[in-house]
């Protein structure tokens, strides 16, 4: 959702724009800033007593000139100073849906401006609605339910307009349908962030989250066909026919549209490597310009950018480096937020200083048809594709699915776009404010305990494991086999070769570096990954009891309780699987640590590892380098403490104690580890930093080029560049320590697993697990890296 | 399910069936069949242990497997189970691992699976680490492999059983 959220605030800028060249418009920026008034330019030449001079002047105040950007700056600024506001309060917010606030907020400054008679932002013109400002917010139920509302409302609405008492007479079916659209377009964003909070299964969420996509687009072509209709003064048969029609092409093809450009994109992005600091750009680039093509054709907008952006998710993403899919990912973040907030905040100012015209038949019967009809729509077609799902939706999944109706942006935006010619416009204007109004608060509220009092079914996506991706995999394969014994092809089949289309043809095309995943090696990876965050999220206690090494699978295996440490036979077991890897490892690192002679390398490492430790002191705890793990050394960190003690000599405790005085918390899992280097897993924990050449060019030097490329394995865009803070940090150190391990051993990098991800995931800063330096082991073992998550609901 | 139409394609497909027996190689000839990854322990799975030939009865038997589940199941005890209970769609897909039928999934069967699903896409080590990780998810009684009651008790092995339920088609 938030892909299509940023747009929103490009365009609501453009829009402020566009409109704003017309007249000026004056716009509120908070109490206490006072707005000048319409300014003719020459009152800033009046501005001084001496501009009859010919001097130079000093000091001169041009308002004029910054003023538009200037006010929509403040404007944004306040929204925002909003939003900061009442998270300073944590309990409002889960109760309290972010857009209640953002309302309230709007309303009261609303207020303030009415009293002080300024007037509203620019009045979005149709125009710029549909060229620049996108309705942030874009299958089954989305299509077709809002079809089934949009129709149901207006046919019952215009029912009701016949009767008399209310004087409504003159609102006739199309424009009812018209309205009906309208206020049929739900916007769930607030609905998600409760799914979210209260992990209600996964099929719920993704049918919310699919009606968000697609249902925006439906509404927007509805709501294009209904005003066309609407606007003629007859209607015959066939005009409802080619509407249908037209419905289709609008659809799909602008499905078709934003395929084509999210492969052209996925195509250009093949070759960026050198460049790529713009990648953000060609990726921001080709969706606006899907975006506009497909309004060049007049075909569904939305639907061309939502179908960009998954496409290009899918297959850019394996491309771009790390950093730019962490900056894409913030930024289209950060607007969808920004967008949000400043809609939601516009609804508020614009309740209050608007005239509205109040009906109360018809706005309490709008708001009844609303409830009544998107009922009934989520009971119908459950009901109807029940049969065909193997997981049917029970009672509690429709009803969340029903009262999870909220109507917003969307709504407010195309109400304020409709053409002045319908004649009740502002009726129907305020009766979606009504209607959003309503939802928003009371809906958006309740929302929340009536989904846990009602105890939906919540996700097991949390017991996902290895087990099951590997049996559900052996599964399809079966059952595909299956069907080729029989003749009989099922989607199974379908599915089946469209990933071979895909794996043979299209990733060789698109994606610059392609090694097929299986989606077995993708959530292992994943897992480890997340097990590598709740490792430094449970470790950052006390150094000396915390085993310093937590093995991976271990916390997995608790993830029932997830904070437990793991158990003595665990440790024991993980110890012997890892011993049996991590032999010759051992052997080095232990002698070492008795002080026998060492091999050169390992002595480097060492002096390697405590310069980096050092310098670690200074680095932020920004981005999550990498959870990765030297193959050789499968789990995270060493086993438990008990081998640590035996193995290692009190002096190595040093660095435990130089490590203590780090200043983050999480440094301290930090030492731990370091603690370790040698004893521990991998044969040295060395933050490793990859630099993009070095993934890209095989150098005899560099550790990684020759086991990575010669690997091939693990997806390269992994590989590239880590965190920043470490990037900035440890240049030098790494090139000798690469070659000198480079000697021993052509162990593989690893580490990298999505930084980004990981950022994502936690949420927080938490400095990177100190890179595993290739293990010297005789075939370089990466551990798998770890891939971006595939279902993440907070991520889109 | 697979009904009396697929069975007949099966035997429009082989050419050996009207001679009353089927030999694995007959399946070989099935070319997507050949293709699949797990091709060969699909065919296997058709083949009682130590018998080299299956004949049709056999066979409709096995393929009775992907029948629609019943969900009303007569629990009294007294008939047989259905081939295509639950349970029996389970044992299927776990024999389908454990080819060996000595009722566990070792370590060693597991990293096959894997291999041939996973083919030229991991390395050695990282396939042992899977493997590793599913054992030990799994292994409730640290024998170091997968037991059926182990298998059925896998967390989220709902999700399997939906993976089962959709054989029906």
């Amino acid at each position: 959702c938030s892909h299509i959220n940023f747009l929103l605030i490009i365009f609501t800028f453009l829009s402020l724009l566009h409109g704003s060249r017309g007249k000026i418009p004056t716009q509120p920026t908070g109490g206490s800033v006072t707005i000048l008034p319409p300014v003719n330019p020459d009152n800033a030449a009046q501005a001084y007593p001496d501009t009859v001079k010919e001097n130079m002047p000093v000091f001169t105040m041009n308002y004029q000139r910054i003023q538009l950007p200037f006010e929509i700056t403040l404007w944004v600024l306040l929204a925002s100073f909003a939003k900061i506001g009442f998270h300073v309060y944590h309990k409002i917010t889960i109760w309290v849906p972010e857009s209640c606030l953002l309302i309230s907020i709007g309303l009261i400054v609303g207020g303030i401006m009415h009293a002080v008679h300024e007037e509203p932002p620019a009045v979005l013109s149709r125009n710029v609605f549909f060229l620049y400002m996108l309705p942030p917010i874009v299958l089954w139920f989305a299509v077709v339910g809002t079809l089934w509302n949009s129709i149901g409302i207006g046919v019952s609405l215009f029912a009701i307009c016949q009767i008399e008492a209310f004087g409504v007479q003159d609102i006739n079916l199309q424009e009812n349908l018209l309205f009906a659209t309208i206020i049929s377009a739900v916007d769930p964003v607030a609905v998600l962030s409760v799914f979210e909070d209260v992990s209600v299964n996964e099929q719920l969420y993704i049918v919310v989250f699919g009606e968000c996509l697609f249902n925006d687009a439906v509404t927007v072509v509805l709501y294009n066909m209904f005003n066309f209709v609407a606007l003629m003064p007859e209607v015959e048969p066939v005009d409802v026919f080619l509407g249908v029609g037209k419905f289709f092409v609008v659809g799909l093809g602008g499905m078709s549209f934003g395929i084509l450009f999210g492969f052209v994109a996925a195509f250009t992005t093949r070759f960026t490597f050198k460049v790529r600091e713009i990648e953000p750009l060609f990726i921001f680039m080709y969706s606006y310009l899907a975006y506009l093509v497909a309004e060049l054709f007049n075909i569904s907008s939305i639907m061309a950018i939502v179908s960009c952006a998954l496409t290009m998710k899918y297959y850019v993403e394996e491309n771009v480096s790390q950093r730019s899919c962490t900056t894409i990912r913030h930024v289209v973040k950060m607007l969808g937020s920004i967008s949000e907030t400043l809609i939601f905040f516009f609804l508020g100012v614009v309740t209050i200083t608007t005239d509205h015209e109040w009906n109360w038949g018809y706005i309490l019967f709008t708001l009844l048809f609303a409830f009544v009809w998107r009922g009934l729509g989520v009971l119908v077609l459950t009901q109807i594709i029940n049969p065909f799902r193997t997981i049917p939706f029970n009672f509690k999944d429709q009803f969340g699915l029903a009262y999870g109706g909220l109507r917003g942006a969307i709504s407010f935006a195309l109400a304020f776009t409709l053409p002045e010619n319908i004649v009740r416009k502002q009726l129907f204007v305020t009766a979606t404010i009504a209607i959003i109004l309503f939802t928003v608060f009371l809906q958006g509220i309740s929302i929340r305990p009536l989904i846990e009092f009602i105890n939906v079914r919540r996700t097991n996506r949390n017991l996902d494991t290895i087990n099951v991706e590997i049996h559900c995999r052996l599964m399809e394969h079966t059952v595909a086999g299956i069907e080729d014994l029989c003749g009989q092809w099922s989607h199974f089949y379908w599915k089946d070769k469209f990933l071979k289309f895909n794996n043979r043809i299209l990733r060789k095309i698109l994606i610059r570096d392609n090694r097929a995943e299986s989606s077995i090696v993708a959530l292992y990876k994943r897992l480890e990954l997340q097990n590598a965050m709740e490792i430094l999220d449970n470790v950052s206690g006390d150094i000396s009891t915390t085993p310093s090494i937590v093995s991976l699978y271990e916390e997995k295996k608790s993830s029932a309780k997830p904070k437990k440490k793991f158990l003595a036979t665990d440790v024991k077991n993980m110890h012997d699987i890892l011993s049996k890897n991590m032999y010759k490892i051992r052997q080095r690192t232990v002698s070492y640590t008795n002080k026998h002679a060492l091999p050169n390398d390992s002595h480097s490492r060492e002096i390697l590892m405590r310069r980096h430790t050092t310098i670690r002191r200074t680095l932020r705890p920004g981005s999550f380098q990498s959870s990765m793990v030297p193959k050789s050394h499968k789990y995270f960190s060493l086993p438990a403490g008990k081998n640590l003690d035996t193995k290692f000599p009190p002096g190595r405790q040093s660095y435990t104690d130089d490590l203590e005085t780090m200043p983050e918390v999480v440094y301290h899992s930090r030492p731990s580890r370091f603690g370790q280097p040698t004893r521990s897993s991998s044969k040295g924990m060395m933050p490793l930093r990859r630099l993009d050449t070095l993934t890209e060019a095989p150098s005899v030097n560099m550790l990684d080029e020759s086991t990575g490329e010669e690997r091939g394995r693990s997806g390269r865009g992994m590989f590239r560049t880590n965190s920043s803070s470490s990037d900035s940090h440890i240049p030098a150190p790494h090139r000798p320590f690469h070659s000198s391990v480079e000697n021993d051993s052509s162990s593989a990098y690893n580490i990298r697993s999505g930084h980004h991800e990981v950022e994502e995931e936690e949420e927080q800063q938490q400095p990177p697990p100190p890179a595993w330096a290739a293990t010297p082991r005789d075939n370089a073992a990466q551990n798998p890296l770890l891939r971006r998550p595939q279902w993440n609901p907070r991520k889109m | 399910a697979v009904g009396p139409k697929g069975i007949f394609r099966v035997i429009e497909r082989s050419e050996q069936w009207s001679v009353g027996e089927l030999e694995p190689e007959d399946f070989g000839a099935i070319r997507e069949l050949s293709m699949n990854p797990i091709g060969d322990r699909i065919i296997s799975a058709f083949f009682s242990p130590g018998k080299e030939t299956v004949d049709f009865a056999s066979f409709v038997r096995i393929l009775a497997h992907f029948h629609p589940t019943e969900t009303s199941r007569s629990r009294d005890g007294v008939q047989p189970e259905p081939a295509n209970s639950r349970t029996r769609k389970l044992k299927f897909a776990f024999q389908l691992y454990d080819q060996d039928r000595d009722g566990k999934i070792s370590r060693e069967e597991l990293l096959q699976v894997l291999r041939t699903m996973l083919e030229m896409q991991v390395t050695e080590e990282q396939l042992q680490s899977i493997a590793e990780r599913a054992i030990q998810e799994a292994d409730l009684d640290q024998d170091d492999a997968i037991s059926f009651d182990e298998f059925r008790k896998v967390r989220g092995v709902d999700l399997i059983r939906d993976q089962i339920d959709n054989w029906e088609y």
